[in-house]
């Protein structure tokens, strides 16, 4: 499962915008530092490219490439 | 089993964490870029030193776990110079931004291009001066507006890329945030290039450029970049008109040629037989 660290993210929103596959969603309730960090809801779709993990400013997202 | 974080976090020192820059600041992906580069290149991370001026770009350095000099406002390339030739076996690289880089550091710019030292500049181009808070900078288009120029810019801005290599840097290279993974192989080729390589990463600033030119949100910048960059190909069959507003993507200029640390260390070895060059208008014996 790709993994959004919450006390990173910033709510940038540019993961989801850049992931070919659609694999991130905006989560619907803030965490505790006011930020709607998203979440990998369509996590089959990942293609392990790593275009969301070097896009996100803040180094809050890990994409898992190890085989289920 | 690896730690399952971000692989470019390792080269971050964590207790800095979250840095200072705004949400979706394209100063984060550069970062990012720049270590992909890294590791696509043969430079090894122990030996790199890293230097900058005075900037929201100017801060990456102090982020990262390696030696680092954060210096004045424009005047990254004097210090890097000074670094460079005082042990030229380490590999320097300067962040820069577009105003550090260009207004007030222009000279400094165009001179360590045509002496061709051997350093990797990386100048994020966000278009505008981010710390201060708005103002233009030498790179804001025709039209943009800032805090200096409530009614949009009207002078012609710098075309960063094409000055460098007019001012004779041996590598010269333009991608945007949009385009991580080229800009990652700019940074690895211009790592690897013996002589000044500069790599403009044109950048989104949601907070100032983006407020004051309808690109408020960082997926909006980053979407603009990406809809108005024209390969450096595709632009050598456009005419001027139609290159307006567009931002010319690609290579600008790959052509190796004697750096400035060998320069001199040839001029020691030709004339004084690699020993002593010291020549002094008040002592004879020297
Ligand atoms: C000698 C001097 N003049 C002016 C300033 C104020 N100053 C700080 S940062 C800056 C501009 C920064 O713009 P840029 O280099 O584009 O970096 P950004 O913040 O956009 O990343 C200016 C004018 C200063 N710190 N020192
Ligand atoms: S690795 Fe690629 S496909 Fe997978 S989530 Fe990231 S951007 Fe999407
Ligand atoms: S790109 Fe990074 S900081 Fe931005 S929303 Fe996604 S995980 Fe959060
Ligand atoms: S002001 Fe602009 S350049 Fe500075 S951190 Fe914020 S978004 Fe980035």
């Amino acid at each position: 499962m790709n993994i959004i660290d919450s006390m990173l993210c910033k709510g940038c929103d540019i993961c989801i915008s850049v992931c070919p596959k659609d694999v991130y969603a905006k989560s619907k309730e803030v965490n505790s530092k006011d930020v709607y960090v998203p979440y990998p809801a369509n996590q089959e779709a990942c293609v392990k490219c790593g275009l969301c993990e070097i896009s996100c400013p803040d180094q809050a997202l890990y994409v898992d490439r190890e085989v289920e | 089993m690896a730690v399952k974080e971000n692989p470019y976090k390792k080269y971050l020192r964590e207790d800095r964490l979250p840095h200072i820059f705004c949400p979706g600041c394209g100063n984060g992906i550069v970062m990012n870029a720049f270590f992909k580069g890294l590791e696509g290149s043969d430079v090894d991370f122990d030996n790199v030193s890293m230097v900058s001026g005075i900037g929201c770009s100017s801060r990456i350095p102090g982020y990262v776990k390696c030696d680092s000099l954060h210096t004045t406002h424009g005047r990254a390339l004097s210090f890097a110079t000074g670094l460079k030739v005082g042990n030229p076996n380490q590999d320097v690289v300067v962040f820069t931004g577009d105003g550090d880089a260009a207004s007030i550091g222009g000279n400094h710019l165009i001179h360590a291009a045509r002496r061709n030292i051997d350093l990797t500049v990386i100048c994020i181009n966000n278009n505008i001066y981010g710390m201060t808070g708005g103002q233009i900078s030498p790179t804001s288009p025709k039209g943009s507006f800032g805090t200096t120029a409530p009614y949009g810019s009207r002078d012609v801005p710098f075309d960063l890329a094409s000055l460098v290599t007019a001012a004779g840097a041996s590598y010269v290279a333009r991608w945007t945030t949009a385009h991580p993974m080229q800009l990652a192989k700019a940074i690895t080729k211009g790592l690897e290039n013996k002589g000044f390589s500069f790599i403009e990463a044109v950048s989104q600033c949601p907070t100032y450029y983006g407020r004051k030119n309808k690109l408020k949100t960082p997926v909006l910048g980053m979407d603009y970049l990406k809809a108005n960059s024209v390969t450096k190909r595709r632009s050598e069959k456009m005419s001027e008109e139609e290159l307006i507003g567009k931002i010319i993507v690609g290579e600008f200029a790959n052509r190796p040629h004697k750096e400035l640390c060998d320069n001199e260390e040839d001029l020691v070895n030709e004339n004084y037989d690699g020993g002593l060059a010291i020549k002094s208008a008040f002592w004879e014996e020297f």
